[in-house]
Order: C-alpha cells, then sequence, then structure tokens
C-alpha cells in the first residue's frame, strides 16, 4: 500500500542503499505531501535512520535519486534541516547549550563568517520555544537527556527550515519532553512546515502522526496512518516473511557483488 | 634568585633565541592539539610524530644540505602520508583505528631510523645534528630558525581562528556538519594538515617520541578548568607557554640537563595537578565533598538521636551521658568525639561534666532531621505504594538532603500529616 501524491515535498525513486555491498534498503519508492507529521516505523535494522540520512545526502546512494522541494538537495539545503540521534554526539564535550543551538545558524551566516548578535537572539528564542531558556549558559553535559534532545531539537529550529528530518527524537526522553516536542511538532506542521520522524514505539504512532512509513528494508507502506497503520500492514513489517530478501542481501554482501550492473 | 631575574629580563641574547624559540615550536601544537583530543585521535599525533622522520631523512639524502626549508617539507609528506595510511587502513580494511595508528608508526619510525643510521655511516660531513629530531634540541635553536617557526605558529593558528566555529563543529557533530552543507572531509583535511605542520615544527624542541605529550597534555590540563572551547584553547596556549618558559629556565640553569623533556616534565605536572586539584572537576574537590556529607550525616545523626531521647523522655534539653547517646545510635567513638566536639562548637550542643544537652538551635536542628525522616517515610508509603517496613532505610538518607522547599512541597503534597507510617508524631 503506497500512495502517491501530486506535487510532493520530498520524492525518493527507487532508491537502494548498500553498507559493504548489502543493501540496507532496497528499491524505496515514495513521495510524501507537504505540511505532514510523518513517522518512519519499522524494526530495528530497518533502515530508518539511513532513509533519512541518505535524503540529507549523509550516505552514498547504491542507485536513485531523491528530490527535495522538486530540486536537488544542494538547491534548497537551507529549507532542510536534520536532527542526528542524541548518543551519537559527545555530551562532554566543552559547550553550552546556547553554543549548540548558534551551530543552526551557522547554514544561514556562511563558512567563514562570524555570528552576529541577530543570529544568538534567534538562537534564544529557539531555546524559549523548547521551553529551555533557563539553561542557555549550561554545559551540555550538566544536561538531562531530555533536556539534550530539546537543545538538537532547538537548534533545528534555529535553522528555520521547511522540511525537518529527525531521527529517534523521543528516545530516552522524560514524558513531558515527549509532550513538549509533540505538541511543537504539531504547531509546526499546522504552520505548513513538513517533519519526518523515526520513530520505534508502535502504541504512539497512530496518536503522533497523520501519515506513516512502514519501513523493513523495503518500503512496505506509505500513507496516511487511518490506511496504513492496520493489523495486516504491521504484521508485514515486523513479521518474518523477508527471508528470502535478506537471504539475497546475505549473498550480496559474501560475494561483494554489485547490486547494479 | 639572580639568576632567575637575569633569565625573565631576557638580557642573554641565547637565553631570548631559545625561550621564544620553546615557546613559538609548540604554540601552534597546543592548540590543534585541542582538536586532536576533543575529537578523541589524541593517538594520531603520535603517528605523524613517528612518522615525521623517514621524511627528514629522505629530504637530507636527496638535497644534502639541513636548510628547514628543505627537511620541513619532507617531514611534512611523510607526516601527512601517514595519517592518510591509517584513515584508508582503518575504512578499507577489517582493522579498527588504534591497529592503524600502531603498524604505521612502526613502519614509518623503523624505515626512519634505517635511514638515519645510513646516512651517519655514509660519511658525509654536514650529517651530524640530524639526530636532533630525534631528542629535540631546543636549547640550541638559532636565531634565524626563529623567523621561520614564527612564521608557521602565526599560520597555523590563524588558519585555526579563520576556521573556529566550522572546527567545533565538525568536533562535536560532524553528520550535522554535513546535512548543513559543510565540507566536512575539507575542513578535515585542513585540520589534519594544520596538525601535521604544527607538529614537524614542535619535533624541534621536543623530539620524535616526546611529541604526542605535546599536542594532548595542553588540552587535556585545559578541560578541567573550563567548559568553553575558546577559553580551553587560550588555556592550553597558557599552559604551553608556562612550561616553555620553566623548561628553558631549567636548562638554563642546568646547562647539564634537556630542555624538551622537562618541558613535557613541567606540562605533565600541570595536567596531573588538574586533575587533582581542579575545582569541581578535580578528583581532590570529591573527596573532599564525599568527607564533607560524611561528616554532615554523623552530625545530624546525633542530633536527630537526642531528639528522639528527648521524645522518649519528655525532656528535649535534658543533659545525657555518652553512653546513653551510644546506645540510641551505636557509633565508633573515634567518629563520635570529635563530631561532639564540633557540634558544641557551632552551637548546638552543650557539655557539661554530666554529659551532653541540645541547645534550642541543637533542639531544632534535631527536630527538622526527626520531620524530614518521618514525611519522606509518608512519602514514600503513600505516593510509592511502599509497606510501612520498607520506607526507614532510604528515609535514613534523604533526611540529611532535603532542602527546605522540598520540604515544604512535601507537606503540601501529603495535606500536612500528623504522624508517619509507623504512627510516630511528625514533629512541627
Amino acid at each position: 500500500m503506497i500512495e502517491h501524491v501530486a506535487d510532493p515535498i520530498l520524492e525518493i525513486h527507487d532508491l537502494t542503499v548498500s553498507y559493504s555491498k548489502r543493501p540496507v534498503l532496497w528499491n524505496i519508492d515514495l513521495t510524501l505531501p507537504q505540511g505532514v507529521l510523518a513517522g518512519i516505523i519499522g524494526p530495528n535494522g530497518a533502515g530508518k535512520s539511513t532513509l533519512i540520512k541518505t535524503a540529507m545526502g549523509l550516505i552514498p546512494k547504491a542507485s536513485g535519486y531523491v528530490k527535495l522541494f522538486n530540486k536537488d538537495l544542494e538547491e534548497v539545503r537551507k529549507k532542510v534541516s536534520y536532527v542526528p540521534q542524541r548518543e551519537s554526539v559527545d555530551w562532554d564535550f566543552p559547550a553550552s547549550a546556547l553554543d549548540v543551538v548558534l551551530m543552526g545558524r551557522y547554514g544561514h551566516v556562511g563558512i567563514f563568517k562570524s555570528l552576529r548578535q541577530a543570529d544568538k537572539e534567534v538562537a534564544l528564542d529557539c531555546l524559549r520555544k523548547v521551553g529551555m531558556e533557563a539553561f542557555a549558559d549550561r554545559q551540555i553535559s550538566q544536561l538531562s537527556g531530555g533536556q539534550q534532545q530539546r537543545v538538537f531539537l532547538a537548534r533545528a529550529l534555529a535553522q528555520d527550515a521547511d522540511l525537518y528530518f529527525m531521527d529517534e527524537p523521543f528516545a530516552g526522553v522524560d514524558a513531558s519532553t515527549e509532550k513538549t516536542i509533540i505538541a511543537l511538532l504539531k504547531e509546526m506542521t499546522a504552520k505548513g512546515k513538513t517533519i519526518i520522524v523515526v520513530h520505534h514505539d508502535l502504541n504512539s504512532a497512530d496518536e503522533y502522526f497523520d501519515w506513516i512509513l512502514l519501513l523493513n528494508t523495503r518500503l512496505v507502506a506509505s500513507g496516511p496512518t487511518e490506511k496504513v497503520f492496520t493489523k495486516e500492514l504491521l504484521q508485514k513489517t515486523y513479521g518474518g516473511k523477508l527471508n528470502i530478501l535478506s537471504s539475497v542481501g546475505d549473498l550480496l554482501h559474501n560475494e561483494q557483488f554489485p547490486n547494479r550492473e | 634568585m639572580k639568576e632567575l631575574i637575569r633569565f625573565l629580563l631576557l638580557e642573554d641574547p641565547n637565553v631570548r633565541t631559545v625561550v621564544f624559540g620553546t615557546i613559538l615550536l609548540n604554540l601552534s601544537a597546543s592548540v590543534v592539539g585541542s582538536f586532536a583530543f576533543l575529537q578523541k585521535k589524541s593517538l594520531s599525533g603520535d603517528a605523524v610524530a613517528h612518522s615525521i622522520l623517514p621524511g627528514i631523512c629522505m629530504a637530507f639524502i636527496f638535497f644534502q644540505t639541513k636548510s628547514l626549508w628543505v627537511l620541513l617539507p619532507g617531514a611534512f609528506v611523510t607526516g601527512w602520508l601517514s595519517l592518510y595510511l591509517v584513515d584508508l587502513i582503518s575504512r578499507h580494511s577489517k582493522l579498527k583505528q588504534d591497529t592503524a595508528i600502531a603498524v604505521v608508526l612502526s613502519v614509518f619510525f623503523a624505515v626512519g631510523i634505517i635511514l638515519l643510521t645510513y646516512i651517519q655511516h655514509s660519511g658525509s660531513g654536514a650529517q651530524s645534528g640530524l639526530d636532533s629530531f630525534l631528542f629535540g634540541k631546543a636549547a640550541a635553536l638559532l636565531e634565524k630558525d626563529l623567523i621561520t617557526y614564527a612564521i608557521i605558529s602565526l599560520l597555523v593558528i590563524g588558519v585555526t581562528v579563520f576556521f573556529f566555529k566550522e572546527f567545533m563543529l565538525i568536533s562535536f557533530d560532524a553528520t550535522y556538519a554535513g546535512s548543513i552543507g559543510l565540507p566536512v572531509r575539507g575542513l578535515q583535511l585542513v585540520l589534519t594538515t594544520l596538525t601535521v605542520i604544527a607538529i614537524v615544527t614542535g619535533i624541534q624542541s621536543v623530539g620524535v617520541v616526546l611529541m604526542s605529550a605535546m599536542l594532548i597534555t595542553p588540552a587535556v590540563a585545559a578541560r578541567y578548568w573550563t567548559d568553553d572551547l575558546k577559553q580551553l584553547l587560550i588555556l592550553a596556549v597558557f599552559f604551553n607557554t608556562i612550561a616553555a618558559i620553566m623548561g628553558a629556565y631549567i636548562s638554563y640553569r642546568y646547562p647539564s640537563m634537556p630542555t624538551g623533556p622537562w618541558i613535557v616534565v613541567v606540562i605533565s605536572l600541570f595536567a596531573f595537578a588538574s586533575i587533582l586539584f581542579a575545582p569541581k572537576k578535580g578528583l581532590v574537590y570529591s573527596m573532599y565533598r564525599v568527607f564533607k556529607h560524611k561528616s554532615l550525616i554523623l552530625k545530624e545523626n546525633i542530633l536527630k538521636a537526642l531528639y528522639q531521647l528527648g521524645e522518649q523522655d519528655n525532656g528535649f534539653r535534658d543533659t545525657r551521658a555518652l553512653n546513653k547517646l551510644l546506645a540510641k545510635r551505636n557509633l565508633p567513638l573515634w567518629q563520635v568525639y570529635p563530631a561532639l566536639y564540633r557540634l558544641m562548637f557551632e552551637g548546638y550542643l552543650q557539655h557539661t561534666s554530666k554529659g551532653w544537652a541540645l541547645t534550642s538551635e541543637g533542639m531544632e536542628r534535631g527536630k527538622r532531621i526527626v520531620r524530614l525522616h518521618r514525611l519522606w517515610e509518608m512519602y514514600l508509603s503513600k505516593n510509592l505504594l511502599l509497606a510501612s517496613d520498607h520506607v526507614h532505610d532510604d528515609a535514613e538518607t534523604i533526611e540529611h538532603i532535603l532542602t527546605p522547599e522540598l520540604e515544604s512541597r512535601l507537606e503540601k503534597s501529603l495535606n500536612f500529616p500528623e504522624v508517619d507510617p509507623h504512627s510516630s508524631k511528625i514533629p512541627r
């Protein structure tokens, strides 16, 4: 069940991505409308993070293409923002919460130029939006997991983008942070922003998202939540019916065989 | 003392050369080394330092000159090549980075030693002094070389300042840096190149083997004093400068002493002292805090025991013999005596020949601990639904740490209870 839309904000066409020749994403083909809060759901190792990293040009594609706003990434870089997994960085780094949020302004300021007072004000404003203004000068290692995630979110907000990719923003955060974040995301989509979130809690998925991508190496389904979030499709995503596909993947990896001629 | 003043006034031109030389040689190393430290690449500096030797020897064999403008580029080439190989091996083979570093470092250094031995036996008259790269020769610096090193240091530091925010971002979160379109690989290449240049110059002062200390140790020391990257870089430069001056002074005062190794010893002492004594992060501070907490708990337990005895006998300010206190709460004597006298000096206890009595302040403080203990027991049994025989041990700790603000929140949320789960009255 893959629903395609006209005039998509994100188009992924026949995308295959391999690590050491083993495909982790296999022929992904999807389109996404503007203004949705979309969740990417699937088991561990399904390629969820890989999908958004590839869309951000951080991982090379084996084949296929990605279009954002019907353009190549390089042309629209300033309109796109990416929130990495919280665990992907060392929070002992000598920086304050404000320093991290200011990194969200680097793309606007341009390389080699200094940040201006205006950038600092934007960054403080973004900290305020995630309820962290009191922690601006706090060393980042002294923040709780939920607060660190809010700082990452504030950094993305500081980019002032139209399309957001977020990798597990709800992983390891407290209940009140989760509520704050989801309320903020809904507010943003109401203003026409599009947000794509990697998520692995099935219980909250249908409540949070209005569009869902079910992923397990291949794309099982993509569409509005009420059409996609069905028992049958979830079983297809999480059930072990992909044995042949993963066996072929193992074969490609073991033989170091290219997946395109 | 007179010697020290003469040294510090820099009257002697030789002293001037050595002091400025040793400072300049390692200035850039402490700046770019801080980034290597933060990127957890502390060991790659060691690989570069060792790999520089074959480059220097080859440059000498080909050009038969000891001019820095020939030897340094040679050093740069093999130093850079070693990092490239480490990267190549760890990306395209099953070997991890630490293994790749070990392999590359030893192979390059072995080739370097082979070439050096060959040069020394080839009998060409100009070879003497090449082995100074092995162990450093800060004390033998020439004034004309100073200008060269000053230019190189300023160049490295200038580029680092220019790229400061980009270097900060790729060191903290390279994935995100890529997502906003920064040329991460290119920037890393610039940083790597700066590191190699810094090592090539620094090697003149401390030599191949000790060079990685000059990269990493100033940053280690600085990290204990600040949580801000700019301050960290400035502090690293500061520590490095002081160490250079002290190293130069030691070899000036005692001519048989080498400069380079003494710089390393001094900067390592700075790092060691920082690990021990830095405020908040130092080991001594955390040990002091443990001691302070223990002593607070002990004192409050004594006040609490005396207050509880008062509850039993209905006489809170009565004088009690020590053995009565110990019967209520068994504590080793060597701990009790000093704690009792400290409580007396702090005005919580009075001492007479018959024993110890609470002052009014002591009674209030004992009462508060008892209150907090019972409130916490109440909280655990009401809100966490713990059985009343499971709440005591936890309350024994928590009673010492609750703040007045938390106390009033606790009372409010429990709706100002009269008694605790064991039906003891909660004093107010």
